[in-house]
């Protein structure tokens, strides 16, 4: 039964993927694929993928970690007031804040730079706060005794803290990782060439490209997952969902 | 000096926030409320609530912010419903297949949306060619007329829905299934002892044991059908007459288009008042519900 039913939906699920697998193939061989690499640029493409997604992650990582052990175990004026603008900026949508951060970043001339699709997603509400909450639980006998060797706070958490926190910092890689792979609007408003743009937006300026050649887009769409299929088949091991659910509460 | 090396971890994370989220909505804010246009030579002024006044009565405003609610509406039951099927079946310690259908459901969440709508786009193609005409003409034996369904004002928004469903079923799964590994597996032994069978077993341990983390998915995805931008733009242009075009679209049509500021600021301010309202209901559902 239970193999009856997966299976059935698993067929319907499967349907798109191997339409795109098969369709890439189609022809002779690899010629779709051939034609995609001297169409475009492809390895500048995903280079400016990798770069923008994997410097947001880890920079965010550092970022954000930091401010969430701030806020879960130092005692300071103000962290109240801290803590509720954490929350604020968590609810607005990164959407909302686009026209406006589009005109500051064109009167600074900056369009069409890896930077401009980095550095406005590296501090994220979220993340903060899913840092926050996991240091909230970290057990804090281990710190007392760092503290009593006279570690200061940024030894322990770099030495301590931040080499602990592979639950969360998989779960922040995670999200800020698929947030950023498949950014659309964004590097559609800041990118103007292909020097910038990254593969999300790039696989819609192939298709509307002419000549429409169905197998080349498929060829195409099948280069772009690869490389993140196989990154998430490895982080899959240690990304924690429930993290997803319990940061909210 | 503790004080110090707190405003000092802060100040990263905050400066960005400040920067990047905080000050560019307090400017929409702000500009929401002027006629600011670029493409027009007149002064901006300050209009009051003029802009929202104007909003409430725009049809076509009124046909986006509809077409966000169908979304939601249909996708949110029929995605918790079949990613809560999909997380029970799968999950069975030591069923060998798992691991690889939760991999195959997972695989279109890391489909970035775009190409997702490429793929769709070819599924969808109209005349007896298109990929779906052919299957459902298949199914129904030649009964079926093929449709062109992206340029079809009755079957474009059903059509953006399932290819959204598709994409977005592999993340609620998993997180439900996180969410099954966590219940106590003599919870289940119990009730089996007491005669419940597999039925019962789901209504009266799994249901309630899972009722926070459907919360939780459920108010994820509406919101996230309030956020519907990408598909809409690759796929339809919000067309054929606005039965596609959804308030992200909106508004950045105004902002991109017709280079209207100041109304696409206060589409800004009514978006996140929304997205606001749907956070604050989930926090206060699921405060209500662990207590």
């Amino acid at each position: 039964m239970r193999n009856v039913l997966t299976g059935i939906l698993g067929c319907l699920y499967v349907g798109p993927i191997l339409m795109l697998l098969l369709g890439s193939l189609q022809g002779q061989g690899f010629h779709n694929y051939r034609s995609v690499w001297e169409r475009v640029d492809f390895l500048a493409l995903l280079e400016n993928s990798l770069l923008i997604a994997g410097s947001t992650v880890v920079l965010g990582a550092w970022v954000n970690s930091l401010a969430g052990y701030a806020l879960a175990r130092l005692d300071f004026p103000g962290r109240a007031a801290v803590l509720t603008a954490i929350l604020v900026a968590m609810v607005i949508p990164f959407e909302a804040v686009a026209v406006p951060l589009f005109f500051s970043v064109s009167r600074l001339g900056v369009r069409d730079t890896l930077m401009v699709q980095i550095l406005p997603f590296v501090a994220n509400g979220f993340s903060v706060y899913l840092f926050y909450t996991f240091y909230l639980e970290f057990p804090r006998e281990l710190e007392e005794a760092a503290r009593l060797d006279g570690a200061n706070a940024w030894q322990i958490y770099a030495r301590l803290c931040l080499p602990n926190s592979k639950p969360a910092l998989a779960t922040h890689a995670v999200i800020t990782l698929l947030a950023s792979w498949s950014a659309y609007l964004w590097p559609l408003l800041v990118t103007a060439g292909p020097q910038a743009r990254p593969l999300s937006l790039a696989i819609a300026t192939f298709l509307a490209t002419p000549p429409l050649h169905w197998g080349q887009v498929f060829a195409f769409g099948v280069l772009m997952v690869a490389p993140v299929l196989l990154g998430f088949s490895f982080l899959q091991k240690h990304f924690q969902p429930n993290a997803l659910s319990s940061g909210i509460k | 000096m503790k004080n110090r090396s707190a405003w000092a971890m802060l100040a990263p994370a905050a400066i960005g926030l400040v920067l990047f989220v905080l000050l560019p909505f307090a400017a929409s804010l702000v500009l929401s409320l002027t006629d600011l246009s670029l493409g027009s030579p007149n002064p901006t002024r300050w209009v009051g609530t003029l802009q929202y006044r104007r909003l409430l009565v725009d049809p076509a405003v009124a046909r986006a912010l509809g077409n966000n609610l169908r979304f939601a509406l249909v996708i949110v039951p029929m995605q918790t419903v079949l990613a809560l099927a999909l997380a029970c079946l799968l999950h069975k310690p030591g069923w060998r297949l798992a691991g690889f259908y939760r991999a195959l459901f997972f695989a279109p969440v890391v489909f970035p949306m775009s190409l997702v709508a490429v793929i769709w786009r070819y599924l969808y193609a109209p005349g007896v060619t298109g990929p779906l005409n052919r299957l459902l003409a298949g199914v129904s034996l030649g009964h079926w007329q093929p449709r062109d369904f992206l340029h079809d004002p009755q079957l474009a928004l059903p059509a953006l829905m399932l290819l959204s469903l598709w994409q977005g079923v592999g993340l609620q799964m998993v997180i439900l299934l996180g969410g099954l590994q966590q219940i106590p597996g003599d919870l289940y032994e119990a009730a089996a002892l007491d005669g419940a069978g597999p039925l019962q077993r789901f209504r009266w341990v799994t249901l309630p044991m899972l009722r926070n983390t459907l919360v939780f998915t459920a108010l994820m995805t509406t919101i996230l059908a309030f956020r519907v931008f990408d598909q809409v733009q690759i796929l339809t242009h919000g067309g054929p007459a606005g039965a596609t075009s959804t308030l992200m679209f909106e508004l950045v049509r105004s902002a991109f288009e017709r280079l209207q500021m100041g109304r696409a600021c206060a589409l800004t301010v009514i978006f996140v008042f929304i997205v606001v309202l749907l956070t604050s209901l989930q926090r206060l559902v699921l405060g209500r519900l662990s207590r």
